[in-house]
């Protein structure tokens, strides 16, 4: 079997450009889609909610890597981006009385274009000023978030109705679920698309090089900015989303903490890579909960010091995030990389 | 039979602070010429190159390719009207596959833009193939189908420097700009890098603007050459003309004419 991986019998320039290189991978990823499927059918309401909140990851964490890890463009708004979605997306709804399927691509377009306002800086400023300058853009939305009452309800909050498809509303786990799935695995095929395509090219080109960037044709305005867009969008998405799941926004939902977790999913995944989105996600969404339940089983175990070990958990994330930091500065994507081409030449390692 | 003018340089002065880096500079060069500018290691050579490509705004003077003035036009614009530039350090995009880098070079002509692009539709399918195959074709043309898949930072040197020559085709110029090719390079490199560069010119019909230090390689195969001093022209003309002007030898090559003899 080994040897059939090895060789590169690829004929056309079609062939050699498909994004699933050999037959095994596309075999296994079309597998895992469908288990992803089936997943609902086994697993408890618990276990779907969180594969729910990971595909709402997945999305928001996609957006981020889009604008930080292709273009190269550190963001620390993106919190306060998916809380214009959500707000946006229940107003359009509760208040246009737009049905989900049009509020929800229109607080995608809505959260684009605040996305490029708060862009506009990076005309002029680059890296830890253009974050600088992000980071204002979460505050102003923060503060917006409390005030606008008659859009976000203030410090009450706001519901978020559940979409509907004639008389079917989808308030359910299972229905939650299948819908945010289903906009996952189209976001991360888009994204896949879109880095093989010339906007995705462009992207890495300004991040790796900006001066040769402009000077191959590649105006580097427009695509700062339409990074910023893009990545707004998917944020708005995700959002809009979160809002299904939870049913109820409230302002502290979406704070500089919610930022700072999403940028940390795409270090820890990999910064410009998507399938490092998807594994930062899936790292950052499962790790608190498995602290929660492991710290929760030894306080079970030790009721004396129970409450301390609890306390513990906040300080035993940090330490774990930073373990991975220092020990796969590249992300987990790299090491999948590296595991993957181990396996393509077993068992000739070398 | 004079070959129409192609790029018009005037009177071009840059400064940086307190120091002239260019002063009152002209000289144009010709449709299909391969034109040479030398001189000294700071003479303004770099500069003059980054005022055509558009990375440096003069404070005087003018340049028009073409017919348009580009004196005040960005990079990319520059870019779209066919002029095309390697670095003198090594400027590629370093997290990318060297075919990635040059399909960068086909930004201009590709018009899928990110709708198109994510969604990957028949058209946007196409015109990469399309684009594909003219990248691969330059690919062919600079012999480095060994290391098309290859991410570029890995590379060693002189495939970098043939990688950004790649780069510069691959936007189909009409005007390729050169800085220091050769630099670094062993006599083999340097010899397909002079093939590669005749090629360029006579094949493709590119006109060839070339900065280098290697005296053999600019007399040999260039049709006229400028020669700068303190960002000043002390001499203008072709080899024979230039290897001639007592001017020149007194201030560049302190007063030896050897040093244009042969490699
Ligand atoms: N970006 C810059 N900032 C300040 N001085 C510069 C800059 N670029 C070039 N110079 C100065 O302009 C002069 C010409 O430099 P350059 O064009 O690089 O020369 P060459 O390429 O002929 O060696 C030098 O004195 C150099 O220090
Ligand atoms: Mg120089």
């Amino acid at each position: 079997m080994s040897v059939a991986h090895c060789g590169d019998f690829r004929q056309t320039y079609r062939e050699d450009m498909k994004v699933l290189e050999t037959r095994f991978i596309r075999v296994s990823v079309g597998a895992f889609v469908v288990l992803l499927y089936l997943f609902p059918l086994a697993a408890g309401n618990y276990l779907t909610s969180t594969v729910t909140t990971i595909a709402i990851a997945v999305i928001g964490a996609l957006g981020i890597n889009i604008v930080t890890g292709f273009t190269g463009q550190i963001s620390l708004g993106h919190g306060a981006f998916m809380g214009v979605g959500a707000f946006a997306c229940s107003y359009y709804m509760r208040v246009a009385h737009l049905p989900f399927w049009v509020a929800m691509p229109a607080a995608g377009i809505t959260t684009a274009a605040v996305g490029m306002v708060f862009g506009l800086p990076s005309a002029r400023l680059k890296g830890l000023y253009l974050a600088i300058a992000t980071l204002a853009a979460q505050f102003i939305l923060q503060y917006l978030f409390v005030h606008m009452d008659f859009v976000t309800g203030g410090s009450n909050g706001i519901v978020s109705p559940p979409p509907e498809i004639g008389s079917f509303a989808f308030d359910g786990d299972r229905s939650k679920y299948y819908l945010t799935v289903t906009i996952a695995v189209m976001a991360v095929l888009f994204t896949t698309n879109l880095i093989r395509s010339r906007d995705g090219r462009a992207f890495i080109a300004v991040r790796d090089h900006y001066l040769s960037a402009e000077i191959m044709g590649v105006p580097l305005f427009k695509y700062r900015l339409l990074s910023f867009a893009i990545s707004a969008f998917y944020a708005g998405i995700a959002g809009s989303l979160w809002g299904v799941y939870t049913g109820y926004l409230s302002a502290e939902q979406f704070t500089i903490a919610e930022s700072i977790n999403y940028l940390a999913m795409i270090i820890i995944g990999g910064l410009g890579s998507v399938l490092g989105s998807i594994f930062g996600a899936i790292f950052m969404t499962l790790l608190p909960q498995i602290l929660t339940v492991g710290t929760g089983a030894l306080a079970g175990i030790f009721p004396k010091i129970g409450f301390l070990i609890m306390s513990f958990k906040e300080g035993i994330f940090g330490l774990i995030v930073i373990l991975f930091l220092i020990f796969e500065p590249d992300g987990l994507a790299h090491r999948w990389r590296l595991i993957k081409s181990y396996w393509k030449l077993f068992p000739f390692s070398y | 039979m004079e070959r129409p003018v192609q790029l018009a340089v005037e009177n071009i002065s840059l400064r940086f602070g307190g120091v002239m880096a260019l002063g009152g500079l002209g000289f144009s060069v010709r449709k299909g010429e391969i034109f040479s500018i030398i001189g000294p290691n700071g003479a303004g050579k770099t500069s003059m190159l980054n005022c055509v490509s558009g990375r440096y705004h003069p404070q005087k003077g003018s340049i028009a390719f073409d017919g348009h003035d580009i004196t005040h036009r960005p990079p990319a614009a520059r870019a779209r009207l066919g002029i095309a530039r390697t670095f003198q350090n090594i400027a590629l995009f370093k997290g990318m596959t060297v075919l990635d880098n040059l399909l960068i070079g086909r930004h201009i002509h590709l018009k899928s833009g990110f709708l198109r692009g994510g969604f990957y539709l028949g058209p946007c399918q196409k015109e990469e193939i399309e684009h594909r195959r003219f990248v691969e074709d330059i690919v062919d043309f600079l012999e480095i189908e060994h290391i098309r898949k290859r991410t570029v930072g890995t590379l060693a040197y002189g495939l970098q420097k043939r990688v950004e020559l790649a780069r510069a085709l691959a936007l189909n110029p009409k005007l390729i700009l050169l800085d220091e090719p050769m630099a670094g390079m062993n006599l083999e490199e340097t010899e397909d890098m002079v093939r590669f560069i005749l090629d360029i010119n006579q094949e493709r019909g590119i006109t060839v603007i070339l900065v280098e230090h290697d005296m053999g390689v600019v007399m040999d195969i260039s049709d006229r050459l400028v020669v700068l001093n303190f960002g000043e022209k002390i001499g203008e003309g072709t080899p024979e003309e230039v290897q001639a002007d007592p001017e020149v030898i007194k201030a560049y090559l302190g007063g030896e004419a050897s040093v244009f003899l042969g490699r």
